[in-house]
């Protein structure tokens, strides 16, 4: 056992040094597979940043119902007792008139607008959250309460919420699909380096397997190298990205102050950034592995 | 010619002796065609210095060349240390080679290591602890008379330095074994009798060496037994071997 560890430890410290005598030709393999991780990356983020932000406006179905300006207590008490009946609703509150007001003076771009009002308008209100998934009992929960009397109007909401979803799951499955294409792309860019490195230690691998080096001691020193530029790729895309969203902050932090709002783009989380290092990493030994049983085999001392 | 009474050829059978190699009617056909060996049966005995002789084309780099594994026996039987290597798995072969201390006409340095990292390659392969590997190296460098020059590349070495730090290399594992393919065929009179020298200080502490060579002069003053190769057959004319 510990000279298997001191094999893994001998082999990762001469890949490392090997590395640094050419510290030119690493940073550059290591900046081509970052720049082919960050665009996925990127786009991930953007679709993450997006998800947030339908957060912040309530992705879930929702119903309003408004009752007329001149409803009584009763007529509010009949739609409650229908929405307490009714399949679907998730949860459901009572908005009076005043309330709506305060809310519209404290919502987003709309307090000027609030403030300029001789009179309240607003009539009172049913906010209805419904269980998502299930439109059509939404649409007759809809027609329902329509047909009781003094209610002025009922707006099913979910319709954009949906689009919103469909597009950003579109959007995910689209950066998915293009992780998948430029892993590819990061597996090649590891393998030729690998193969390009096997070529050179020719002569060491063949005198190694003389005096008696297993195939996996000869091997370790490529996987551990195909792995290190996985890693270092991975962290120079996160670095690229994070830049890259530091650039796009000042902008969408003077949009958003348009709208009212603190909203900026965040980057993902520390298990998230641990995730990307790990993938990149484990695409690295990928690509390691791929030019190492296709080229080592056939070096055989003579 | 001295020491050539042990001699023992295709005329024993080698299962009935413990030696430390045993050929047992081999043969070896490369894929081209050439047939290296043919029907070859000798016994080298633990604690021989052996010299397979021939002229060029005999089949004594291909005979060496089946005791490690390098290659395979077309027919017959290559027994080492009392183990059939020719039916050896691929991943049994590099177990094998870790007892035999190998040398080579080529020497096999790298070039870009120091003289002390080459010696301690075999050590570190083997899990040795670096700081161990690196006083073993030093021990072995010694024995071969390279002390002090650790640091050097072996490109600042002269020829009969390189050929002495190869066997260095070979046996800083303390092999069982040592063989050597034509080994002082690039050097001076004077460098090749030193580095045969060295090869006989290892065989009088019971290191089994196996030389192959056409150097008549340096079978004569070393070999404890001479096996002699004709067009891939072992013959009974050692001298001749040693003439040609």
């Amino acid at each position: 056992m510990r000279a298997w560890l001191r094999h893994h430890a001998h082999s990762l410290g001469a890949t490392v040094r090997r590395l640094a005598r050419t510290p030119f030709a690493f940073a550059l393999n290591a900046l081509v597979i970052g720049v082919t991780l960050a665009l996925p990356l990127g786009a991930w983020v953007l679709v993450v940043n997006m998800e947030r932000l339908a957060g912040h406006l309530g992705a879930d179905p929702q119903l309003s119902v408004f009752l007329a300006t001149d409803a009584a207590r009763a007529d509010g008490a009949r739609v409650e007792a229908a929405l307490k009946s009714a399949q679907g609703v998730r949860s459901y509150r009572f908005v009076p008139k005043d309330e709506a007001l305060a809310e519209m003076k404290r919502a987003q771009g709309l307090a000027e607008l609030a403030g300029s009002l001789g009179s309240n308008p607003l009539p009172d209100a049913f906010i209805v959250a419904l269980v998502p998934g299930d439109a059509p009992a939404a649409e007759r929960l809809a027609a329902e309460l329509r047909a009781l009397p003094k209610v002025a109007h009922v707006q099913l909401d979910a319709a954009w919420i949906k689009r919103l979803e469909a597009m950003l799951r579109l959007g995910g499955v689209a950066a998915g699909l293009l992780a998948g294409l430029l892993a590819l792309g990061l597996v090649a860019v590891t393998f030729n380096t690998v193969r390009l490195q096997i070529l050179t230690q020719r002569d060491e691998i063949e005198v190694s397997k003389l005096i008696g080096a297993t195939d996996a001691y000869v091997r370790r020193p490529f996987f551990y190298q195909g792995t290190l530029i996985g890693l270092v790729g991975g962290l120079a895309a996160l670095a690229l990205v994070a830049g890259s969203v530091g650039v796009l902050n000042g902008e969408v932090g003077r949009l958003a102050a348009t709208y009212g709002s603190d909203f900026r783009l965040q980057l993902p989380g520390l298990g998230d950034l641990a995730a990307v290092l790990t993938f990149s990493s484990v695409l690295g030994w990928c690509g390691a592995w791929l030019s190492v049983s296709r080229h080592l085999s056939v070096i055989e001392p003579d | 010619m001295r020491a050539t009474s042990p001699l023992r050829c295709s005329t024993e059978d080698p299962a009935l002796a413990s030696p430390a190699i045993a050929f047992s009617h081999v043969s070896k056909r490369y894929p081209e065609g050439f047939e290296a060996l043919r029907d070859a049966s000798f016994v080298v005995d633990a604690g021989d210095f052996a010299c397979v002789t021939g002229h060029s084309g005999a089949g004594k780099t291909t005979a060496l060349k089946l005791v490690p594994v390098v290659e395979r026996p077309t027919a017959g039987s290559v027994v080492v240390n009392g183990q059939n290597v020719g039916a050896l798995r691929r991943g049994a072969i590099p177990f094998l080679r870790r007892n035999l201390g190998l040398v080579f006409q080529d020497q096999k340095l790298l070039h870009d290591r120091s003289v002390i990292e080459n010696v301690m390659l075999p050590l570190v392969v083997c899990g040795s602890a670096p700081a161990d590997a690196a006083r073993r190296a030093r021990a072995a460098l010694d024995k071969v008379g390279l002390a002090g020059r650790e640091k050097s590349l072996p490109i600042a070495l002269s020829g009969g330095e390189q050929q002495r730090l190869c066997i260095a290399r070979a046996v800083a594992n303390r092999p069982s074994i040592v063989l050597a393919d034509e080994p002082t065929s690039n050097l001076d009179p004077d460098a090749a009798a030193e580095v045969m020298a060295i090869f006989k200080a290892f065989h009088q502490v019971g290191v089994t060496v196996v030389v192959a060579t056409h150097d008549a002069a340096l079978v004569e003053r070393f070999a404890t037994r001479v096996i002699h190769l004709s067009h891939g057959r072992v013959t009974d004319a050692p001298q001749e071997a040693a003439g040609a």
